[in-house]
């Protein structure tokens, strides 16, 4: 249940840009950029994300979480393919080793929504 | 009235971390020591890897072990017979260790020896395929074991562990004849992903394999105090 760190890291993280905010605005939404590639479940994320931000500078924020595809580079061949996650790594075309990932490797806070009203907060909580 | 903003962040989630890793690295730089990240499943054989290795390897390199578990000090405990230092960090529910656990050990071992005397700092990891592969603790190389008997399939199930590995080894390879598993298939899996890393068959029980693993210990070990770079940072 790595989620659980992995969200921690996440609330940790937009607590230091909100502080750094003079007008501590409501944030209503989180845009994450989840690869396929890692490991990281999104549905564990969304569950430790509800969990973890009540009573917090977050409680009611909603988390958005964009998936990428795993891709990759065959130099080889000279193009992008997409490998099978738990079966066929390699390129398809001439089997080469799965080395240039191009995408799916990706851990990303992409950006926050927050609208203008500020809020009276619990952020010692967190 | 209320308006919505947009702010474009672009940090990556595990930022912190490692930051942490890159902190804990100097200091192992600073003291002209290789760390090596040890990583498998639980029961794959770290440990027993490990008391081969102290015993083999104990003369030759001044080796130091940080032992991830997450209750116990029963692995601790029987590294400590080795009379090498050996420092214990329980992880809790924690399924993996991180680098501000790190910092702990590192914290622990420059308190009570003397680190630049030492050529090796071997990191045991939680066994886990899964969360360690993306937790830096601060490591020049990522180590994998994956026992025969766990099938030829987990490369491919678990590939960011064996996407990540620079050495892979094949544990209890004296299991082999009566398994149906065939060797080759497991290291063509891990070549579907992984070209570079070395991997090496090995058996604690009957030491096949154990002197090639040396050798690549031996020779990470003489890179870093090639390197040893004149940094100071303050603990």
């Amino acid at each position: 249940m790595h989620e659980t760190d992995m969200t921690k890291a996440l609330i940790l993280t937009v607590k230091d840009w909100w502080e750094a905010q003079p007008e501590r605005p409501k944030i209503s939404c989180i845009h994450l950029i989840v690869g396929k590639f890692t490991c990281v479940e999104p549905v564990s994320l969304q569950f430790a994300f509800e969990v973890q931000c009540r009573n917090t500078f977050l409680e009611g924020a909603k988390l958005e979480i964009q998936e990428t595809p795993l891709i990759a580079f065959c130099h080889h061949c000279q193009q992008d393919y997409h490998p099978e996650i738990g079966i066929q790594y390699a390129c398809p075309q001439c089997h080469s080793p799965m080395e240039d990932i191009r995408s799916g490797r990706e851990l990303k806070i992409d950006r926050v929504e927050y609208c203008s009203d500020s809020v009276e907060t619990h952020a010692s909580n967190f | 009235m209320h308006q919505t903003f947009d702010a474009a962040l672009g940090i990556n989630l595990l930022h912190a971390n490692q930051q942490g890793a890159d902190h804990n690295r100097a200091h192992f730089d600073e003291w002209g020591i290789t760390c090596l990240n040890i990583m498998s499943s639980p029961g794959a054989g770290k440990t027993v890897l490990l008391e081969r290795t102290l015993a083999a390897l104990g003369n030759e390199l001044k080796i130091a072990v940080i032992e991830g578990d997450m209750t116990t000090e029963l692995d601790a405990d029987r590294l400590r017979q080795y009379n090498v230092p050996v420092i214990a960090i329980n992880t809790g529910r924690s399924c993996h260790l991180d680098s501000k656990m790190v910092a702990g050990g590192i914290h622990r071992l420059a308190h009570d020896y003397n680190p630049s005397e030492l050529d090796l700092v071997l990191v045991e990891n939680v066994g886990n395929l899964v969360c360690p592969a993306e937790f830096e603790v601060g490591e020049h190389a990522k180590v994998a074991l994956l026992s025969i008997t766990e099938g030829e399939d987990k490369p491919l199930k678990y590939p960011v562990m064996f996407q990540e590995a620079d050495c892979l080894l094949i544990t209890k390879m004296d299991l082999a004849p009566h398994l149906d598993i065939d060797v080759n298939r497991i290291v063509a899996n891990v070549r579907q992903m992984n070209p570079d890393c070395m991997i090496v068959p090995v058996s604690a029980k009957t030491g096949e394999g154990l002197e090639t693993w040396f050798e690549w210990l031996r020779v990470q070990s003489d890179r870093a105090s090639a390197i040893s770079p004149q940094l100071s940072l303050n603990y």
